[in-house]
């Protein structure tokens, strides 16, 4: 059997990069009186891998749910590309299908074949797993196949929502890898919201943060992806800023190594 | 002291054995092991029971022995009656399954699936649940005559509640966050509904489904006094049998055996239907 990746349905000649996969315009929402942002203005390009930073609770879920079409704006005007897919925090498989069903989804009922199930499985590396049921999958295993099902779409948005962060820290490594080689290869635009500095900078190409309802930082990765180079450090600083953290806990040191 | 009172308190240090994989053994045999263990109490209770009788501790107009009973169906067998008796109860008791459990899966689903149906009967149906069956019996037979309609639909009213309400709770538990997903994957509602709401709701089906076959056998008793000339439930309260503990007994130890069998066969279902739920794979590991 022919287990090779797949070319891309897309080449990336083929794809055009100023193509907008989201736009947003003055966007406003909230819940229950409370802000979350508003006045939010956000463009994404087919091809490039966007993550969004904040702290827990600054609505970084729900503005991915807004363009996921799960939930409205309050106010503003916005467009997103379609095909569009998500992976969620849970893989949320159906535990009632075998992996390869799952994995042609948000395939048309028609055109549904096991063979493109089997390439994109063969892509996250679980070719062998095809049949299984989605209860005997790790953690890990589970969310491959839900990215799996998201791939296999040929998605021009793909949504992530803190995806790896229910992963312990070895494979979530890998599985970040995953998602930036394919992500490469489909060249979908991407928004992956996270709270975690680290995975932000390792993944997208351009780096914001929502905090106090709006967007305070937009910023490009670049050169400073590697995180031993100058650069490198000096995001990674300004981002734990801008998020209000001390990330080496250097004060919590200071403050009891001057204690007697 | 106190040092010595604290220490007594904890385990004594020491060394506890790993525990190693248990060898298969003969695949059959083992299986056949398994289900020969639910068997033990019931029989040693039966064993309890003849000891009892024949030492004479318990008088046979009290309470005739596992032996005596035994000699009561045989009799029975034998003359053709109980034959005849699980043959008519047989179709009562389906007949009013396949009614009642048909109506309580469907309106079960739809109320599960739209609010306005729950809304529409919910309260209606939880008002059955409280319904005393026996009682009712008299306006069935003013309703419906004395032939076989009241009968069965009797054990149709008693089979819509547990269907119903399995179906219905299996139907609203399912995993919201999935149907979300299947939502963001372009499913249509239909198409969600049946690949994904059906087949998660089962197992919360099978368990009505398994209550509501109970009660159509429990049923049968209640049923079977109007009017009936055979069927199990006739022999056990028929007046001839009336003064024989024998029959009586020989027709509960029948229920028990029939209880038994829909047991086997909800479970035989169950690893059919659901190959993919955890109960399932556990047991087939
Ligand atoms: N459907 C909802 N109704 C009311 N409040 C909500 C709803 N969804 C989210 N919220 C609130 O909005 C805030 C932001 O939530 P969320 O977008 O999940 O934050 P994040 O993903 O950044 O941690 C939270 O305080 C949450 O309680
Ligand atoms: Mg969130």
């Amino acid at each position: 059997m022919n287990q090779a990746i797949r070319t891309p349905l897309l080449p990336a000649e083929a794809v055009n990069l100023q193509e907008e996969a989201v736009s947003l315009k003055g966007a406003a929402k909230g819940f229950g009186g409370r802000t979350l942002f508003e006045g939010l203005d956000l463009t994404i390009r087919r091809g490039e891998f966007v993550a969004l930073l904040g702290a827990s609770g600054s609505g970084k879920t729900t503005l991915l749910r807004i363009l996921l079409g799960l939930d409205t704006l309050d106010a503003g005007e916005g467009e997103v590309a379609t095909p569009r897919a998500a992976v969620f925090q849970e893989p949320r498989l159906v535990p009632s299908q075998p992996v390869w069903r799952n994995v042609l989804m948000g395939v048309p009922r028609r055109a549904r074949q096991r063979r493109q199930a089997l390439d994109a499985l063969a892509e996250v590396g679980l070719a062998g797993h095809a049949d299984a049921w989605p209860v005997t999958l790790s953690g890990g295993e589970a969310q491959r196949v839900a990215l799996a099902r998201a791939l296999v779409l040929e998605p021009t948005l793909l949504l992530l929502d803190e995806p790896f962060a229910a992963l312990d820290a070895l494979t979530r490594l890998k599985m970040q890898d995953l998602v930036r080689r394919l992500c490469a290869r489909h060249h979908p635009g991407t928004l992956l919201v996270t709270h975690d500095v680290d995975e932000a900078v390792r993944l997208a190409d351009r780096v914001l943060v929502l905090r106090d309802r709006r967007l305070t930082l937009d910023a490009t990765v670049g050169e400073a992806r590697d995180g031993t180079t100058p650069a490198g450090a000096r995001l990674r600083a300004r981002l734990y800023a801008e998020l209000g953290v001390d990330p080496l806990g250097l004060e919590a040191a200071g403050a009891s190594g001057r204690a007697p | 002291m106190t040092d010595t009172a604290t220490a007594s308190a904890f385990p004594a240090p020491g060394k506890i054995a790993l525990k190693l994989t248990p060898r298969p053994r003969a695949g059959r045999l083992k299986l056949v092991g398994a289900d020969a263990a639910r068997l033990v109490l019931p029989l040693a209770l039966l064993g309890i029971w003849q000891g009892a009788c024949s030492f004479g501790f318990i008088s046979p107009r009290t309470l005739e022995s596992p032996v005596a009973v035994v000699g009561a169906l045989v009799e029975l067998t034998l003359s053709g009656v109980l034959w005849e008796s699980l043959v008519a109860s047989f179709k009562r008791a389906s007949a009013g399954f396949l009614v009642g459990g048909g109506l309580g899966l469907v309106l079960g689903i739809v109320a599960g699936l739209w609010r306005t149906g729950e809304r529409a009967y919910d309260a209606l149906l939880q008002m059955l649940r409280m319904v005393p069956f026996l009682a009712v019996i008299p306006l069935f037979v003013i309703w419906f005559g004395v032939d076989e309609e009241p009968k069965i639909l009797l054990i149709a009213l008693a089979c819509i509640f547990p269907v119903y309400l399995n179906t219905f709770s299996g139907v609203r538990n399912v995993d919201p966050k999935i149907i979300e997903a299947a939502t963001v994957f372009g499913m249509s509602r239909a198409a969600i509904a049946a690949e994904i709401v059906a087949p998660l709701a089962l197992p919360s089906i099978m368990v009505g489904v398994r209550y509501a076959m109970g009660v159509a056998l429990l049923s049968l008793v209640a049923a079977e006094q109007v009017n009936a000339t055979s069927g199990i439930g006739y022999l056990a309260l028929n007046p001839r049998a009336s003064l024989r503990t024998d029959i009586i007994l020989g027709v509960v130890l029948l229920y028990s055996v029939l209880g038994l069998a829909v047991d086997f066969l909800i479970r035989t279902a169950q690893s059919r239907l659901l190959p993919w739920h955890r109960s399932v794979l556990e047991k087939a590991r």
